[in-house]
């Protein structure tokens, strides 16, 4: 277990490794100049070009990435060009908001999805069944966008239940990790219905039945904890999906969160916020794989790490 | 005694005629109350040296003050921090009398070592303020610029209360550039103990300090109530929310929640608010010093060809576009806008004539027309609007390719000279003060017309730009002889037709009910989009 863990640990900083390269190569060859952003319209060549040598962005771009790397690995993020601040202040103030709304939309997602599913399941191939499955599929496709702008129409504005956007109560929380929620649902309620009519085909359900005992006694306690399994695993890998959900629905509910500080970082070029953004999400993207992973022997006995 | 003062500075400054008068206080002005602005994008800094955004323009303003300022909802300067001034009879010594008893939200006496301090800092390179060019024309700036020196040498402590300024050439825009934010004075204690998060932190002399700031979410404004004008501001202080959709914010003004949307009344919904009578008696229409227009690449066949460039001017139809965006503009005949003073008022431009732009392209042997490439931003309505231009041109021949990027990418094209035409959509001129020379230089002029510069078309006449300078060496911005020589100098540069000037848009704010004060004070040509310092609440 610890060798594993401690292979996975390796692996985990040299995707890290990877990610930072490719994102700022990326960053470097886009057809945008961050100086031309900090220096404004007026600017004098002059002033373009000393806040360009001020900001090393002179050096050729193996130097730039590896000074970058260097404040990294000091846990240095980095200034905002435009904002001055340093990079990681900003994504601590904004972390929280995110990793409230994350939880807010996991806990969504499989509360709609891992219900459906069952229902689904065992009403499988009558009109119930198939009516949540047409649900399932337009939450998935539709885009967060339009779903969130819905959900603020109808219960935050005609209905007047929840506060019209913001952050701090609970409240505030509903809609947006419901928006959030609904696309991750429609993939739950398909996995969960497959996996409950697999289940539910087993030969220990059909014993638990002969026993006696009560429809909901065989699903509580027998099928779903079997079903539920295969499931746990995604969630690890839900969090990369959620990364790109979180910047659309956090900017239509201005959900003070790190989608938002990217999302406004990209449009200005403003790199070192892009990079830090990118390296959070990338970590947390690789920390919940590598959970997701160490949690499936505690759920499963049958599955070992090797 | 506001005033005395003022009639002392009318008599010390005899070489500025047309000096502005103060503003009348609204009879109806009420104290007191809170009210709610919200942006779409976080606030970067409150830095007044660095600040260079929509949403902390107006904020910088109201919480800083410079030398200079202006008669609120207008264009026309007044003393600010400085009770009065006197230029030399050459136009190249500006003396400021500061004003006495005027404190910073930390309690301190603002002096003129303070002013000193304030300009040494904005034009060092180390705090890489985007406002320094626009100091260029004290002495001392190049110094400074390259690094050789560390402070201007052309402004000069007299006393406490006095502060000398002494240009390297007039400038008639001089007393315009102290009125910038980039111009606002700031205590040195508070930059020292506070260095490059100093915009977080702001301290400044103006009418609100900065009470709680939560990252990404809002600030609060608190009056400061030793404010050195009397009797404003009237309210008690502003939340602004960011992080606010435009259209999430107009639902919550509709529900009362909201005061000012900072970013307007989003396009989508603009005739649903003007067709109900309640919310289209709470919108407050002006002009702003805005012009939108194409750029034509003067360094890329066939649009280094005058007759090329002319056929484009006159198959825009200029009317059609402002309808795309519901009327919101007046079609535009010159660089300048309206409200800009040098305007010509009679000046015709380049009338929507498709038969005469196609034998233009006769002309230029280019009958059957050419492929050229057209450079838009990829926010609605930019896209629709280069569409329409698109088409205007496919009339005259003309294969119009729309490459529709991101705002940083446009901007980069522009500056290296590769795109032939650009629509200024989303990034247009938006003047830094009221001033007919601030639509030429970096735009027009051959200083922005090098590699990575605004001026897109890339355009640049050494003779314009002879007058240009002529017209800004002397001492009185209003002169009308000044004013003359601008107009002329902007009819030379549509002679050459480097742009399509198409329009100038309007401005539409929309209020709750409870706001009270002058209209204009919410369409402020520059105190952009409101001016919190005179506003108030009437319930």
């Amino acid at each position: 277990m610890a060798g594993y863990l401690f292979r996975r640990l390796i692996q985990t900083a040299l995707i890290l490794l990877g990610v930072s390269f490719i994102t700022f190569v990326l960053l470097y060859v886009l057809p945008a100049d961050p100086v031309r952003q900090i220096a404004g319209r007026s600017a004098t060549a002059q002033t373009v070009e000393n806040i360009r040598a001020q900001l090393g962005l002179d050096q050729p771009m193996l130097v730039q990435y590896g000074r970058y790397l260097g404040g990294l690995v000091q846990g240095d993020m980095g200034r905002s060009y435009l904002q001055k601040t340093e990079v990681a202040t900003l994504i601590a103030a904004r972390l929280p908001a995110s990793l409230l709304l994350m939880a807010g939309g996991i806990a969504c997602e499989l509360l709609i999805g891992l219900s459906f599913g069952v229902i689904a399941a065992v009403y499988r191939g009558r009109l119930l069944d198939q009516g949540l499955m047409v649900t399932s599929f337009v939450a998935v496709s539709a885009p967060q966008f339009v779903i969130g702008l819905l959900l603020l129409y109808v219960f935050a504005v005609q209905l007047g239940w929840f506060p019209i956007g913001g952050y701090g109560t609970f409240a505030h929380l509903v809609l947006p990790a419901v928006t959030l929620g609904i696309m991750g649902s429609g993939w739950y309620s398909r996995m969960m219905r497959s996996s409950m009519v697999e289940v539910l085909r087993q030969d220990y359900i059909r014993t638990a039945r002969a026993k006696g005992l009560g429809r909901a006694r065989v699903l509580i306690r027998h099928a779903i904890p079997n079903a539920i399994l295969p499931i746990i695993a995604m969630i690890g890998i839900d969090i990369g999906i959620f990364m790109g959900g979180m910047v659309v629905v956090e900017s239509v509910f201005g959900w003070p969160g790190i989608g938002q500080l990217a999302w406004q970082a990209i449009q200005r070029v403003d790199i070192p916020i892009i990079m830090g953004v990118t390296m959070v999400s990338a970590t947390a993207i690789v920390l919940g794989n590598l959970i997701a992973d160490l949690i499936t022997p505690l759920i499963d006995p049958r599955i070992k790490l090797r | 005694m506001k005033k005395l003062l003022l009639s002392t500075a009318l008599l010390a400054t005899t070489a500025m005629p047309g000096f502005a008068q103060d503003y009348t206080p609204d009879p109806n002005a009420q104290d007191g109350g809170m009210i709610t602005v919200t942006y779409k994008d976080d606030v970067a800094t409150l830095d007044p040296a660095i600040g260079y955004d929509w949403q902390n323009w107006s904020m910088i303003k109201s919480l800083f003050d410079g030398l200079m300022d202006y008669v609120p909802g207008t264009t026309e300067l007044r003393p600010g921090l400085a009770e009065r001034y006197e230029i030399s009879e050459d136009g190249t010594v500006f003396t400021f009398t500061l004003r006495g008893g005027v404190t910073f939200h930390n309690g301190r006496e603002m002096t003129a070592d303070d002013v000193k301090f304030s300009l040494d800092r904005v034009t060092n390179p180390e705090t890489q303020s985007p406002g320094a060019g626009f100091f260029a024309s004290i002495a001392g700036y190049d110094g400074m610029a390259t690094g050789e020196t560390d402070t201007l040498t052309g402004v000069e402590v007299v006393d406490p209360k006095t502060v000398k300024i002494t240009l390297s050439r007039p400038d008639a825009t001089f007393l315009h550039v102290m009125a910038l934010n980039f111009a606002s004075i700031v205590p040195e204690e508070a930059v020292a103990e506070h260095g490059t998060d100093f915009g977080k932190h702001p301290v400044g002399t103006g009418a609100f300090k900065l009470g709680d700031w939560t990252i990404g979410q809002r600030l609060v404004f608190e009056k400061n109530a030793d404010y050195w004008r009397d009797g404003v501001p009237y309210l008690d202080g502003v939340t602004f929310e960011v992080g606010q959709e435009p259209i999430v914010a107009l639902l919550r003004l509709q529900q009362g929640e909201v005061d000012v949307p900072g970013d307007g009344i989003p396009p989508a919904k603009f005739q649903e608010v003007m067709g109900d009578p309640a919310q289209a008696a709470r919108v407050v229409e002006g002009g702003q010093l805005h012009t939108g227009y194409i750029t034509l690449n003067v360094g890329i066949a066939p649009l280094d060809q005058l007759p090329v460039r002319e056929a484009i001017n006159m198959a825009i139809n200029k009317e059609r576009i402002t309808q795309i965006i519901n009327g919101r503009a007046v079609p535009a005949t010159q660089p300048l806008p309206p409200s800009m003073p040098g305007y010509i008022e009679d000046y015709a431009g380049y009338a929507f004539e498709v038969e005469t732009a196609k034998a233009k392209l006769e002309e230029a042997g280019l009958g059957d027309g050419f492929s050229t490439e057209l450079y838009v931003m990829n926010t609605d309505p930019n896209p629709r609007i280069a569409q329409a231009i698109q088409q205007d041109l496919k009339a005259i021949g003309i294969d119009v390719e729309i490459r529709s990027l991101a705002q940083a990418n446009v901007i980069e094209a522009g500056g290296a000279g590769e795109a032939p035409m650009i629509w200024s959509g989303g990034m247009a001129w938006i003047a830094d003060f009221p001033d007919p020379s601030n639509f030429y230089g970096p735009i027009l002029g051959c200083a922005g017309a090098g590699e990575g510069g605004w001026n897109w078309s890339k355009f640049c006449d050494e003779s314009i730009d002879a007058l240009a300078i002529e017209a800004d060496s002397m001492t009185d911005p209003g002169a009308p002889e000044r004013l003359e020589m601008w107009s002329e100098v902007y009819t030379k540069v549509m002679e050459q037709a480097p742009w399509v000037p198409v329009f100038n848009e309007q401005r539409y704010t929309m209020k709750s009910e409870r706001m009270g004060g002058d209209d204009a004070l919410y369409v402020d040509p520059v105190s952009i989009p409101v001016n919190y310092d005179y506003v108030y609440v009437t319930e």
